[in-house]
Formats: structure tokens, C-alpha cells, sequence
């Protein structure tokens, strides 16, 4: 696995040399800076375009991701090497974690990939990610799941292909940072999402860190208007990362089951915390369009 | 169990318990006419529990449940058929606003009657007794023999996407709707009837609702959910008689002949993500329901009855209702017609221990002449494309089949047990 920060780290230089390479925009220097400050209506414009330049190239490079990982992953299960399969679980799921809410716009594929047993109703068929998961750590078993796995890595291909088609603006990215954390916040802290392997902190990882990026990516349309609210919100990502920093080991994450109910208290208030003022960006870069 | 004197709660509390005796008022729900010329207050209402149907159904829904679901504990038919008449003699009496027993008779006995109803009126409540299909030996031993009595209707239902449905607040051989327009009345009629029970039945799960979210008649107003939004605007009403026969209460020539002016409830405990939805902009909301928040209009109308257009597309070709709106898949018209009689609490149960956040939601209920051509069919689409799934879970909930009404004389549950 690679080391837990790289990639965001490699994305935000990438996204220095993308804000340097668009058309110049005066960062607020000051929180004082009065709204009428804000650049005028072309370079707002420009900057949007921008914001979703940046954000397209983060969500096509972990579907890049995704796919090189997600057939290594399946390569180990159809080998039955179940040791291997399941160092590699928690990792090939990490980008798409990143970019989930771009993934459910595609009908049927957020459900093929990532489905928990639960959300298949009756007569459905259980695929993807934590179909295999079950097998690997319920049964310590690849029996049955070469069809299975080979139809992940056919779903996260398509997923990577159609993601370059997709619709964004800004609002929708800020919005879809604020569907993460939600997601943190139903599944991730409850230990629903990753059932069998307890691998749920390394879920909550990636998806505050794609909320992240996708803040990261809108962040320069907030700041000028609206900086006391951008500084929260780096605030409330810092915080929530710091208070992760206790459970890492090694490369990942203690498993889920050893937090206790403090634990998890702490980390979703966290979580809320940050999630609503982030809920209160998507208006405030409408405006900015 | 020990038959309470026939005299309201009100009045005891009053005048004391021989002084009261003397001045019984029947199952009249006293305080009504203990003050006769004042306004009458919400205590004071009396819904009838004889008829040919159980009350708590199309009767006007009441501000507060307390619904349980009792498990039996018990292999003997003749014992819990004692119980079923002990029960309904006890719902006579607390339906009429009296004590069930003696609150401070024996001073070396416990009293019969537990006490904290007194001096609260009748509050308009109803008892409504149903059969989960583990009575009828669905999920293990038969005892009672009634496997070949079980309504096809009571077929389990299936698991629908996203269910979170936890066992322990989930199915039951027995259950119980308390409505009443006071909490203390609606948990005072579940106590006794688990005390009743005590050794009998045991109390699986229960649910206090503290808001109406559902209109049941014409003249009532729609209350709002937890969400802020106009719930239950197209609800069945419960005074409009053809569809309740239509779509309600189970006719004479539906199977089983026991069953015949009957019906079946489903409740489902659905837990809101208030915090995520807290966070949703107002459009999000709207899109996410279908109608306006402030006036309860369908994204097509303005004002709350205004007909819901499915069809009618914006300027931006997209359908106004959205596809995934939940009045959309929730409606008639998307589901052949079928119509369901809601009627749902809010709840709150304080927070989730795990994460803090507010533990609230919707205490669904619904009853239905079929749940095979009702509730599933309506929550296999929901659970399918429900924009409202990223904002609810089903936690927990059961099905039950409610038997008829019956007379004086008679007791709940004498067409099944005979």
C-alpha cells in the first residue's frame, strides 16, 4: 500500500500548477476582505471552469487508480491466494471511496460495485467489492468468487470510462464533498460498511480526504467571498484528520471494532462539525458563477 | 385479571374510590359530563372499541401512540386465549377512561389498577390488537396448531434494499396500537396490558410516538414530519367508505373467512438522518420529497391538494417531480392504483450511543386490505430509487394481521381461536 497521504499531497501540487496555469485570480489574503473585492464576472467564470478542470482530473485519476488496484486485488482472489486478497482489499477500495458520490450517478453501477448485503433486496444478486469481502474474512475463502471478481474489474472499467463524461459545476463538487462525509456518517462510524474485515477507518480515510480535494477543488471561488467560512472549514478538515491520526498503524488503520463508543462519538461530531459549513459552499459558488 | 369498577379515572381521583363507586358513570368516558357547559377538552373524547371493525384504524388519528409487540410466552392455547379476553375487558375499561383495576384497594396487595392514568381522561383512546406471522408458527413451533389458519396475506415480507431491520425491534407474535391524544393515557393502556400479560406474553419491542405525522380524516389538518414537510397528503381517510373497502379492510370473500372485516398493519421504524438531512439545501429537499416545504404544494401546484403532475416536464426537459422524488414513486398512479391507510408517528429516542447524533425518525404504520399487493409492492420501488434513501433507514418493524371488531360479550381474537 502507499503511504496514506501521497496521493493527496501529489494532487495538490497538481492543483497549484493547474490554479497557476488559469487565468490569474487574487487569493483573499485577509478574512476582512469585503465581498465587493471579489474578481469580476469573467474571472469567476474562469475560475469555476477551473474548479471543475481540477476536480475532474482528481475524480479520472483515482478511477485510473481504481482499476490498476481493483485488478491486482482481483488477480490475488482468482489466484485463491486469500492472504494476498485481503492486504489488498482495503486499498483498491480507498479511490473509489474518494470519489463515491461521482460513482452513484451511474444508476446501477454504485450498487454492482459497492453494495453492502443489506442493500440487495430479495431475489438481487450480491456483487462486487464486499461480496469478496465476505468470502475472504467469513469464510477465509476465494471459493466462487472468480466470476465475481471479474465482474468488478469489468464495472470499475466502465466506471472509469464514464466518469469522463460527467456533468460537474461546482456546487455539484461541494455538494459531493458534503455526500461524503454523510457517507462517513451513515455507514463508515457505525462499522456497517466494511462488515466482515473491519477495514471501515480506511473507508472514512478516503472519504474525507476525496471531501478534501473536492473542497480544495472549489476552495478558490469561497475564499474571496466568503473567507471566515473557508477558514472553518480547513479547520474542521484538520481537526477530523488529527483526531484519526491515533488509530493509524503502519500504513492503515486500526480495525474498526477496537473503538470504542467515545471514539466514534468523537469522530462523527467531528464529522458534523465540518459537514455543515462545507453544506454552506454549493450557495455561495453558485453565486460566483 | 381483576375487573375495575365502573368508574372513570377522573372522578376517582376526585372524589376518592367510594365516593366515586357511587357515582359510576359507565363507559360514558366521564369528564365530558363531569363539567357539562365547559369546552371539551382533547381528554375528554371517547372513540368506541365495539364494532365491526377494531378502532385505531379509520378512527381520526389521535396525537400519540405507544405500539408494542409482544412475544408469547406461553404453549397453552386455553392460556392465551384467557389472555386475549383479559385483555379485552381491560381495553373496555381504559378505552372508557376508567381504572382496570383497584389503584389503592388491598393496602398488603399490589394495586390492580397501576395508578398514573388518574385524573386523565379517556383521550380519545383506542386499543388495536393484530397477529404477527410467528403466531402461526411461521419461524419455528406451532403450538397453538394455527399454521393452517395463517392468512396468505401474512406472508413474511421479503428484505428490501437498504432494510437495517434489527431483530430486536423487529416482528412479534402479538401486537398492540395505543392511540390516545395523551402520551401518559396511550403508555398507561401498554403497561397494563404487559402487566396482564406478565408470564403470558413478554414485551418484544415497543415505540413511543410523540407527533402525528398522518391525517386518517377529511377534516384534519396534515400534520409535518421530522423532515419539516407536509406528510401524508394523499393518505387514504378513513371516513371515505369505498376506499376503505376497496383498499383497507378485508371482505368477507377474501380468505381466510376469520379475518373478514380485518385488515393488516405493517410498521416499519425509520430512522432519519436528521444531521445529513439538516444539511441539504432547501432545493435538495424539495426535489428529494417532490413538494414545496413551506405550503406542502407538489413541485407542479401551488397549494398543498393540488393535483401531483408526474408528466409535466420543465424548461430544462427534465420532469418536475423528479424521477427519484418520493411522492412520485410513492404515488397511486406509479403503483396501479394501490392505496395504503398511513398512520405515522414521529419519534425520538433520544441519540445513537455510537454516534451521537439524534436517534429520530418515523414511526410508520400502514394497513391495508393485501400487504402482497400493498405495502411490498409500494416499498420494493422505494427502497429501489427513493431520492429519500440517502436520508432514512428502516431499523426496525413488523407485520400483523389486525382481526375484526367485535360485540359486547365477545373477545379479540374469537374468530381465530372460535
Amino acid at each position: 500500500m502507499t503511504p496514506r497521504r501521497s496521493l493527496a499531497l501529489a494532487f495538490a501540487a497538481t492543483l497549484l500548477v493547474a490554479a497557476c496555469a488559469g487565468p490569474a485570480v487574487a487569493p483573499a489574503t485577509s478574512s476582512s476582505a469585503p465581498v465587493e473585492q471579489s474578481t469580476g464576472p469573467q474571472a469567476s467564470q474562469a475560475t469555476a471552469a477551473d474548479s471543475v478542470a481540477t476536480y475532474r482530473a482528481y475524480i479520472e485519476m483515482n478511477t485510473d487508480l481504481l482499476v490498476t488496484r481493483t485488478k491486482a486485488f482481483a488477480a490475488a482472489v482468482e489466484a485463491g491466494k486469500v492472504a494476498d486478497a485481503k492486504a489488498l482489499y482495503a486499498a483498491a477500495r480507498e479511490p473509489y471511496e474518494r470519489i463515491e458520490p461521482v460513482a452513484e450517478t451511474f444508476g446501477d453501477l454504485d450498487p454492482a460495485i459497492d453494495a453492502r448485503i443489506n442493500d440487495v433486496p430479495a431475489g438481487g444478486t450480491f456483487t462486487g467489492f464486499h461480496r469478496i469481502e465476505e468470502a475472504l474474512w467469513s469464510k477465509n475463502s476465494t471459493a466462487g468468487m472468480t466470476p465475481i471478481a471479474r465482474k468488478l474489474v469489468t464495472d470499475v472499467t466502465q466506471l472509469q470510462t464514464l466518469v469522463k463524461t460527467v456533468d460537474l459545476d461546482p456546487a455539484t463538487i461541494a455538494n459531493g464533498a458534503v455526500g461524503l462525509l454523510n457517507e462517513v456518517s451513515a455507514s463508515k462510524i457505525t462499522g456497517e460498511e466494511d462488515r466482515y474485515s473491519h477495514t471501515d477507518l480506511w473507508d472514512f480515510e478516503a472519504n474525507v480526504i476525496g471531501a478534501q480535494e473536492a473542497w480544495t477543488a472549489v476552495k478558490p471561488l469561497v475564499v474571496s467571498r466568503a473567507a471566515d467560512l473557508a477558514a472553518t472549514i480547513d479547520q474542521g478538515f484538520s481537526a477530523v484528520l488529527d483526531a484519526l491520526q491515533p488509530f493509524q498503524r503502519g500504513d492503515g488503520y486500526v480495525l474498526f471494532t477496537t473503538l470504542t463508543p467515545t471514539d466514534t462519538q468523537t469522530l462523527s461530531q467531528l464529522i458534523d462539525a465540518l459537514a455543515d459549513p462545507l453544506s454552506q459552499v454549493a450557495a455561495i459558488v453558485v453565486t460566483a458563477q | 385479571m381483576t375487573s375495575g369498577p365502573a368508574i372513570s379515572r377522573r372522578r376517582l381521583l376526585a372524589g376518592g374510590l367510594a365516593a366515586g363507586a357511587g357515582l359510576a358513570v359507565g363507559g360514558l368516558g366521564g369528564y365530558g359530563f363531569a363539567r357539562e357547559g365547559q369546552p371539551v377538552d382533547p381528554q375528554s373524547g371517547v372513540e368506541p372499541f365495539y364494532g365491526v371493525h377494531q378502532a385505531g384504524i379509520a378512527t381520526a388519528a389521535q396525537e400519540r401512540i405507544q405500539f408494542a409487540a409482544f412475544d408469547v410466552l406461553t404453549a397453552r392455547r386455553d392460556e392465551l386465549q384467557a389472555l386475549l379476553r383479559s385483555w379485552t375487558s381491560a381495553a373496555v375499561l381504559m378505552t372508557g377512561g376508567q381504572p382496570v383495576g383497584n389503584p389503592a384497594g388491598d393496602p398488603n396487595a399490589p394495586p390492580s389498577d397501576t395508578g398514573e392514568a388518574l385524573g386523565l381522561g379517556p383521550a380519545r383512546l383506542t386499543l388495536t390488537f393484530g397477529f404477527g406471522p410467528s403466531l402461526f408458527g411461521s419461524s419455528g413451533p406451532d403450538p397453538f396448531g394455527l399454521g393452517p389458519l395463517r392468512p396468505a396475506a401474512l406472508a413474511d415480507l421479503p428484505q428490501f434494499a437498504h432494510d437495517e431491520l434489527d431483530p430486536a425491534i423487529s416482528g412479534g407474535d402479538l401486537c398492540v396500537q395505543a392511540c390516545a391524544e395523551d402520551p401518559q393515557v396511550a403508555f398507561h393502556a401498554i403497561r397494563e396490558l404487559a402487566r396482564i400479560g406478565r408470564g403470558t406474553v413478554a414485551v418484544r419491542w415497543s415505540q413511543l410516538g410523540f407527533g402525528r405525522t398522518s391525517s386518517t380524516t377529511a377534516a384534519q389538518a396534515t400534520p409535518r414530519n421530522l423532515q419539516g414537510f407536509l406528510d401524508g397528503t394523499n393518505n387514504v381517510h378513513g371516513d371515505d367508505q369505498p376506499t376503505m373497502d376497496a383498499s383497507v379492510w378485508v371482505a368477507a370473500s377474501d380468505d381466510p373467512p376469520w379475518m373478514a372485516g380485518g385488515t393488516y398493519l405493517v410498521s416499519r421504524r425509520i430512522r432519519m438522518r436528521i444531521e445529513a438531512w439538516d444539511r441539504a439545501s432547501l432545493a435538495d429537499q424539495q426535489a428529494t420529497i417532490g413538494r414545496t416545504k413551506l405550503s406542502g404544494a407538489p413541485l407542479t401546484g401551488t397549494a398543498e391538494h393540488d393535483t401531483v403532475d408526474l408528466t409535466k416536464v420543465g424548461s430544462d426537459g427534465k420532469p418536475v417531480i423528479p424521477l427519484g422524488a418520493h411522492i412520485r414513486l410513492a404515488a397511486p398512479a406509479t403503483n396501479g392504483g394501490i392505496r395504503l391507510l398511513r398512520r405515522g408517528y414521529s419519534f425520538t429516542d433520544g441519540i445513537d450511543s455510537q454516534t451521537g447524533q439524534l436517534d429520530g425518525g418515523l414511526f410508520f404504520v400502514c394497513f391495508q386490505r393485501d400487504p402482497r399487493t400493498g405495502f411490498v409492492p409500494v416499498q420494493t420501488r422505494l427502497a429501489g430509487s427513493d431520492a429519500l434513501n440517502e436520508y432514512i433507514v428502516h431499523v426496525g418493524g413488523g407485520l400483523f394481521a389486525i382481526p375484526p371488531g367485535i360485540a359486547a360479550g365477545g373477545y379479540i381474537g374469537e374468530t381465530l381461536f372460535g
